[in-house]
């Protein structure tokens, strides 16, 4: 071994941090990319599921008004005439129906009093909001004299916030009790739904995928290559299309009802598309290939003379796969289930389509939050819980096999 | 292959019915694609086989889903966008992705596991999140609503598709080759182009395939970001599949199914291309 | 090694110019009018788009979409606007315009009736109640049944629809509260009139989730009208509401054994608006004048909606009249506008939860 001087050890690390430094620029260009492109998009909407300054633009002058308030009673006069005016000017400018919105979030119900109430209040005239203004207000509804009503007012007020976080989580913040179950559990249901269909799915395709993949390893190898592609054919068609697929064939006068009809086996139709069954049926076969492709890759790499040695020292067929073979296929196993759990947890469009109302799964929440309930904080706040379970899973996978070695066909 | 005596009656039926098994599973499949393609030639706007169709009467099959998607303007808009969709989002993770690939395969790499992780992590966060959060923030940059927005978020989503193909063939990839050429004076760029690219074309072009389909099959995204200007195949697919269930549906999906079948026998050609020319490359 | 991050730089930016020089060469002059498809919709193509196209040299994007307010929401709240004009029921109409998704329409856009009548004695008054948009038409949420499914009891009224034990079968609903909580409140006994004053308070509001609990498992909910008469034609359920246009079309069309039921039937007004913020507000405005126009508006009959003017009716095909919602007035009622803009959010919530219970 040869000594080196200070000065070369010097010049080793310095060419060695100049090679790192090498590797790194190539890295850099698409870093910066993702970063902008696609870590930033999904930060900024964790940010939006505890920041949420609306309310606070909407009527600041009240919520600085009611944070003097002790918040018992009502809060005095004065606040309910500032109150009034500035819902008079919602009203004016159409943006009271906001105002509605959010106060509806934090306590159900209280929308269609806003709106109506807007609605009064914006036909006063200047003098009668100066004169009667408190009155139309405490007029419009009962609810307006409530302490409960205010309450909620300044809740929704604040600027940071875990209330959506409470919501994900079937939870609510009582003025008394601190935070407490809701009446209604919805979204914990939701995910529970969610695993479970998720693991039905995983436990389908190691049960179908992994037989067919031990055939195929069996297989010559260019035999086994030909029947790969009836593997890969699906993988690399559109989902699109295979959701169809599905579509024509689970519909109530679809081809499976049809035929069993046809040959006489049933004689109404099953009621098999929009159900929970259709989902998992369908993303089942969407998965399949990512179980198969990894276990054959594993399978392929092991000696069949291990089993055929057990065999031939007297082993029983069953225990010796049991015990020889089947532990040397985990790996390909544990990468292709993993895999396969991580998609469907978070699959949205095939539980779209085909799932109905009883097959959806917690991404189809999320999209029915942001495009049709457009409480866009609550999808963040589902998404966030749903992201951290996939990081996690995504943890685990690259822990035990390796981020960087999952194969494509 | 021959059956060694050892094994017995019950192992043999074994064997039979693990080949029934499998060529079941294979059936499940590839059967419901199959499906589609007959369907797509019903005369009438349904879903399913008509009797004409099962006696094979000529008046039952039609051509006219076809007529009736290329005659009409949205799914022709939507062919036209995936393909211009698909082209520059292909360019653009192909690019940025064999770069990305070819650092991360060198030895010196710092913090490559983490960095790995990250780069495919794309692949892995379900894609409604990733929506949700381009839908808010290329929104604020005025980039949602237009072709580039959509062609950014796309490439986004290729890339761990590159970074792994052009990986797995990088991986026994010698090094010592290039020292040699740049020690012999050429560039880096020449280096690059001519003696690392020729080794790794197999997988940046396979890699660029699955960015391509990854582009061409995307439909979260486009559903929450795009505007009616960039509606795209898979995008038209999924709302007539939501509002009006008809054939033209099938027409297309049994279209697609050809591209497939194409870009499959492109890939198994690259791959034994690839096997070929590492056999003679690094004879072992 | 630093060229190669320049080539890759300077193919991004060639991918980026051409990226944008392709969308350039798209933008010839157009708008994007969103309605709401199938037969409906392909009668404004024929009688509104394409002469519109043909007239001004501008391309008209027509996009589908299923009812609604919150895709325009979302346009308007996140600044990404993507639609111009939009076909509103009326329904939902003043519940997008007080949450101030909407432009004002301005009425002096509006040309005179081809008979010389002045716009605003031409329209019926409901076209133009809200200052955001201009009617276009009269239509109606009935339900129907087939001939060939529906078995020996033919239904009759609504409350045949909520009577499982008479007509066994699958029901077909819109997925929404509109029309249905009005609807199982009309079965269940209350007077047309009071419907909406009922369904306004709490123990109405119960009362109408309890009719609804009732048929609950026998429901089929479905996005959009368009997916209703496939509903009806392939048995995937007996009874199926829809708009009446819808199951006319079917009927008239392709000869479908359908048969409407107008007791109880919703009626409502169609209308144009535009969506606030929107860059081509002036081109929607001209847009709006045209489709509304007596002409245009004549073509509507065809699908049995009734136009908005009372120019039109003279030019229209005459056999569609007694298909027109106008023609059964007394066996219905008008959908609440107002009623819906303030328990539209609330009621919306409730009825979600419902759903997923």
């Amino acid at each position: 071994m040869t000594i080196l001087t200070r000065a070369e050890a010097g010049q080793a690390s310095v060419s060695r941090r100049k090679k790192r430094l090498l590797a790194f620029a190539f890295v850099v260009p698409l870093l910066l990319f993702l970063l902008l492109s696609f870590v930033a998009p999904i930060a900024s909407m964790l940010w939006r599921s505890v920041y949420h300054p609306t309310v606070a633009e909407l009527i600041p002058i009240t919520l600085e008004r009611l944070g003097q308030w002790d918040g018992t009673g009502t809060p005095e006069p004065a606040t309910l005439a500032v109150f009034v005016e500035e819902l008079h000017g919602l009203a004016k400018e159409r943006r009271s129906g906001k105002l509605a919105e959010e106060l509806n979030r934090t306590q159900a119900g209280m929308s269609s009093m806003v709106k109506s109430t807007a609605r009064r209040v914006g036909r006063l005239s200047p003098e009668e909001l100066q004169q009667q203004g408190v009155q139309t207000l405490l007029d419009a509804h009962r609810n307006w004299s409530r302490t409960e009503t205010w309450l909620a007012v300044q809740r929704a007020g604040q600027v940071y916030t875990y209330n959506y976080y409470l919501t994900a989580l079937d939870l609510e913040l009582h003025p008394e009790h601190g935070i407490q179950a809701r009446d209604t559990e919805i979204y914990r249901q939701l995910y529970a739904k969610t695993l479970k269909m998720a693991l039905a799915i995983t436990a389908l395709c190691a049960l179908l995928g992994y037989p067919l993949a031990y055939y195929l390893a069996s297989l010559p190898s260019n035999r086994a290559n030909l029947l790969l592609v009836l593997v890969l054919l699906p993988f690399w068609t559109s989902l699109l299309v295979r959701t169809t697929a599905w579509i024509a064939l689970l519909q109530t006068n679809g081809v499976i009802n049809s035929f069993l009809q046809g040959i006489g086996l049933i004689a109404a139709p099953f009621e098999m598309l929009y159900t929970s069954f259709a989902t998992v049926l369908a993303m089942t076969h969407i998965l399949l290939p990512f179980m198969i492709l990894p276990l054959y890759s594993v399978m392929r790499g092991i000696d069949p003379s291990y089993l055929r040695a057990a065999l031939s020292l007297g082993a029983r067929p069953l225990p010796a796969f049991a015990r020889i073979y089947f532990p040397m296929t985990l790996p390909g196993l544990s990468a292709g289930a993993l895999l396969v759990f991580i998609i469907s947890v978070g699959y949205y469009i095939t539980p779209a389509l085909v799932g109905g109302t009883d097959g959806q799964m917690i991404s189809n929440i999320i999209a029915f939050h942001m495009q049709s309930s457009n409480n866009w904080e609550l999808a963040a706040a589902l998404g966030s819980l749903l992201l951290a379970l996939i990081l996690l899973l995504y943890w685990v996978y690259d822990r035990f096999v390796g981020a960087g070695s999952i194969k494509l066909g | 292959m021959k059956t060694p005596s050892y094994y017995g009656f019950w192992h043999h039926l074994g064997n039979r019915l693990l080949k029934l098994f499998s060529w079941l599973v294979l059936l499940f499949l590839i059967l419901p694609i199959l499906v589609i393609v007959p369907l797509s030639f019903n005369a009438e706007p349904f879903f399913s086989f008509t009797e004409g169709m099962l006696r094979l009467q000529p008046d039952a099959w039609s051509l006219r889903w076809y007529e009736q998607v290329f005659s009409d303007p949205r799914w022709l808009l939507a062919i036209k966008n995936s393909f211009i969709i698909g082209f520059f989002a292909t360019l653009l993770a192909t690019v940025l992705g064999t770069c990305a690939a070819v650092g991360l395969a060198r030895a010196e790499m710092p913090l490559r596991r983490f960095i790995t992780a990250l780069l495919l992590s794309p692949m892995i966060v379900p894609l409604i999140i990733t929506a949700a959060g381009m839908f808010f923030f290329y929104s604020s940059l005025n980039l949602a609503g237009s072709h580039l927005g959509v062609i950014i978020a796309h490439a986004a989503l290729g890339t761990p598709f590159v970074i792994i193909t052009v990986t797995a063939t990088l991986t026994g990839f010698d090094y010592s080759l290039a020292r040699a050429a740049l020690n012999l004076g050429a560039s880096p760029l020449r280096v690059f182009l001519d003696v690392i690219l020729p080794l790794i074309r197999p997988g940046v072009i396979s890699g660029a395939l699955f960015a391509f389909i990854t582009s061409f099959d995307e439909v979260v995204v486009v559903l929450f970001m795009a505007g009616p200007q960039q509606r795209t195949i898979p995008r038209q697919m999924f709302s007539g599949l939501r509002e009006q269930i008809n054939p033209s549906i099938l027409a297309v999906a049994t279209l697609l199914i050809l591209l497939s079948i194409v870009l499959l026998l492109t890939l198994e050609l690259l791959r034994r291309r690839a096997e070929r020319m590492r056999g003679i490359e690094i004879p072992q | 090694m630093a060229r190669s991050l320049t080539t890759s730089v300077s193919a991004f930016a060639l991918s980026a110019a051409l990226a944008a020089a392709s969308l350039t060469a798209s933008a010839q002059e157009s708008l994007t009018v969103v309605s709401w498809g199938g037969a409906y919709g392909a009668a404004q193509q024929k009688h509104v788009i394409d002469p519109f196209q043909k007239d001004t040299g501008v391309r008209v994007l027509f996009e589908d979409y299923s009812g609604g307010i919150a895709e325009m929401k979302a346009q308007v709240e996140s600044g990404n606007i993507q639609w111009d004009v939009v076909d509103f029921e009326v329904i939902d109409l003043e519940r997008a315009c007080s949450e101030g998704l909407l432009e004002e329409v301005p009425r002096d856009i509006l040309p005179p009736g081809d008979d010389g009548t002045p716009a605003a004695e031409d329209f019926i008054p409901e076209a133009l109640a809200s200052e955001c948009a201009v009617g276009n038409i009269v239509w109606s949420v009935v339900f129907a049944y087939n001939e060939r499914t529906i078995g020996g009891t033919k239904a009759e009224t609504l409350a045949d629809f909520f009577d499982t034990a008479k007509i066994p079968g699958k029901r077909a609903l819109r997925k929404r509260p509109q029309v249905n909580m009005e609807w199982a409140l009309l079965a269940d006994g209350v007077a047309p009139e009071d419907v909406y004053e009922v369904l306004g308070t709490p123990e109405g509001q119960q009362r109408a989730f309890a009719k609804l609990d009732t048929l609950k498992k026998d429901i089929v909910w479905f996005e959009s009208w368009s997916q209703a008469p496939q509903l009806l034609n392939d048995g995937g359920a007996v009874l199926v509401q829809s708009a009446n246009g819808r199951f006319y079309d079917s009927i008239r069309q392709e000869g479908k054994p359908f048969v409407i039921v107008w007791d109880g039937h919703v009626y409502d007004l169609d209308a144009w608006a535009v969506l606030k913020g929107t860059p081509k507000k002036d081109l929607a405005f001209k847009f709006i004048a045209y489709a509304t126009q007596s002409k245009p508006l004549a073509g509507m009959p065809d699908v049995a909606y009734g136009p908005t003017r009372k120019s039109s009716m003279p030019l229209a095909d005459q056999s569609a009249a007694p298909h027109l919602p106008t023609a059964h007035l007394d066996e219905g009622i008008q959908a609440g506008s107002e009623f819906w803009a303030d328990h539209g959010e609330s009621l919306g919530e409730r009825f979600n939860e419902w759903l997923l219970k």
